[in-house]
């Protein structure tokens, strides 16, 4: 755990209420969808300054919250908001307050480092100019040298473009962070520079995080307060040592979540 | 009456229509940059246009002497614009499409922009890019047949296609919605619709020769128009005066298919925020 940032009284960054979320399963044979409930009557709330930590199995809603709360899905019943500002309503002023890394470092291949984040800097209304400065100055704190800055994304390795992922949501200054998995298939020493970042980011400019992890250590490390998510349900939610504190005889965070989910980890399709 | 606010007001304006013109930017230059990193790919489909517009030329020359001048341009008209006018089209619906490819498309629609300046975007370089290749398949074609332009108007000509380009966006609108709601799906029912205004336009040939039930449909069609006006500006030299009911009838569609096209997009926005497909796919 880093530090307790919150701030009680403020304003939440995330407040979520009674949210539910279904899809449209996988065809059956009868030709029927057996429809698939991602978020079942999740309520939860974020304070500001916070790395709130979302355990979950694969499949257990923790993507489709974070696709909730970053606007890119409508709730079917409840409400997110981001910084008092509803998520459906106030569309365009929560996109201005958030920035999310997922587990894919999404972006044009062929497109080099910089050729991407100037694309992504001008839909966030930063100049050419700003763009290029706080890109360099980003990727040459991450390790990157010019060379690597120009070239294209597919060729550089997925921990580099993992770094040029998070380098897209920092340089845009979002006082919310949605972490999808960020660490997810790193190196060892790209997993660390990249917790690292998240550690130094929430230390020296206080900003909002949310991370999903399926590492127990990093989310002992970094957050200071984890929930656990399984089958679309909040199942605990609290500090490790509550969570620790609330069940009998385990030691470990990892204890904690098996005893809580009762399965391992992938036993179950990704959640959309 | 109080004039106090407008400095203020012109200024937030102002400000506003900058932070518009950086997102239509965004687009612009994001797009040409990946036109320089496929340039290999790019030589290509110029290569390939260029030929294509030749072989279809090449057909009106064995026509009588004659006829041959006006055969072989009415041919080359039809391969231009339907060369750019489905250039305009593609580009517009596949940007969606590329965007699902690459997984980018959430950080496209989780940013703070509008989405008509989104669409208006990926529209204004579809032109530039359409209009920079039919330059230069036009002056490949140049080198090939020597056509006599002496009747043409080509100041009608280049007012024709610019007022073609709007409806055309807008049908590129209306079609980038289906590969926002399927991927590879999506791509293959937009080359349906291409074929189709191909078949009914009259690109290389009148619509009369159709079949009567199908003609009723090239009068839908916003390139059917085009075609005739541009034909019409460079076979016989019509001016822009002579081809002002049409030209306005072809702005008229195209004022209602910008809107109408932003409208289906943003409905299958919401169907695809509200189903979870705008999730990487492919």
């Amino acid at each position: 755990m880093i530090a307790q940032v919150t701030t009680a009284g403020a304003v939440p960054a995330i407040e979520v209420r009674e949210v539910h979320k279904r899809f449209a399963g996988d065809r059956k044979r009868n030709g029927r969808r057996k429809p698939f409930i991602a978020v079942n009557g999740v309520s939860l709330r974020v304070e500001q300054g916070e790395v709130f930590g979302l355990l979950g199995a694969n499949g257990s809603g923790k993507s489709t919250l974070i696709r909730l709360i970053s606007t890119l899905l409508y709730p079917d019943a409840g409400s997110v908001s981001v910084f008092g500002h509803d998520v459906v309503r106030d569309q365009r002023t929560v996109r201005r307050l958030l920035n999310r890394v997922s587990v894919e470092a999404s972006f044009f291949k062929k497109l080099s480092a910089i050729e991407n984040l100037m694309y992504a800097g001008r839909l966030y209304n930063l100049s050419g100019r700003e763009t290029r400065e706080r890109v360099v100055e980003l990727l040459t704190q991450l390790g990157f040298s010019k060379a690597k800055i120009r070239a294209p994304l597919e060729e550089l390795s997925r921990g580099m473009q993992q770094k040029v992922a998070i380098s897209r949501a920092l340089m845009t200054r979002p006082k919310l962070l949605l972490l999808d998995e960020p660490t997810t298939g790193l190196d060892p020493r790209s997993k660390r520079d990249v917790q690292e970042l998240i550690a130094n980011l929430h230390a020296q400019h206080g900003v909002t995080c949310v991370l999903t992890t399926h590492d127990m250590d990093e989310a002992e490390r970094l957050c200071d307060r984890i929930s656990i998510i399984d089958r679309g349900r909040i199942v605990a939610l609290g500090t490790v040592e509550e969570l620790k504190a609330a069940q009998d005889g385990v030691q470990t965070l990892e204890d904690v979540f098996f005893e809580l989910v009762g399965r391992a980890w992938g036993d179950e399709e990704d959640d959309e | 009456m109080n004039w106090s606010g407008a400095p203020g007001g012109m200024k937030k304006t102002m400000n506003e229509l900058a932070v518009e013109g950086r997102t239509l930017y965004a687009f612009i230059e994001r797009n040409f940059h990946l036109v320089r990193r496929y340039l290999s790919w790019e030589i290509v489909f110029l290569f390939y246009n260029a030929i294509n517009a030749m072989t279809i030329g090449y057909i009106g020359v064995n026509t009588p002497v004659q006829h041959r001048n006006e055969t072989v341009l009415y041919l080359l008209i039809g391969a231009l614009l339907w060369g750019y006018l489905s250039l305009l089209f593609d580009e517009v619906a596949n940007s969606i499409s590329w965007e699902r490819w690459e997984g980018t498309i959430e950080y496209t629609f989780m940013a703070p922009i509008r989405r008509l300046t989104h669409l208006l975007g990926m529209c204004l370089y579809a032109v530039t890019y359409g209009i920079v290749r039919t330059v230069i398949v036009l002056v490949a074609l140049a080198l090939f047949f020597h056509i006599s332009l002496s009747t043409a108007n080509l100041w009608t000509g280049v007012v024709v296609l610019v007022v073609s380009s709007v409806s055309f966006m807008g049908l590129g609108l209306i079609a980038a919605t289906l590969p926002l709601l399927s991927t590879e799906r999506g791509v293959q029912a937009t080359h349906i619709i291409q074929g189709v205004i191909l078949l009914i336009s009259g690109i290389y040939y009148p619509i009369s020769v159709l079949p009567h039930w199908v003609q009723w449909a090239s009068y839908l069609s916003p390139a059917t128009y085009a075609l005739e006006m541009a034909r019409a500006a460079l076979l016989h030299g019509a001016t822009v005066a002579q081809l002002a009911a049409p030209l306005l009838k072809l702005l008229l569609i195209g004022a209602l298919m910008i809107p109408l096209g932003l409208f289906v997009f943003v409905q299958a926005e919401r169907f695809a925020m509200r189903t979870g497909r705008l999730k990487r796919n492919g």
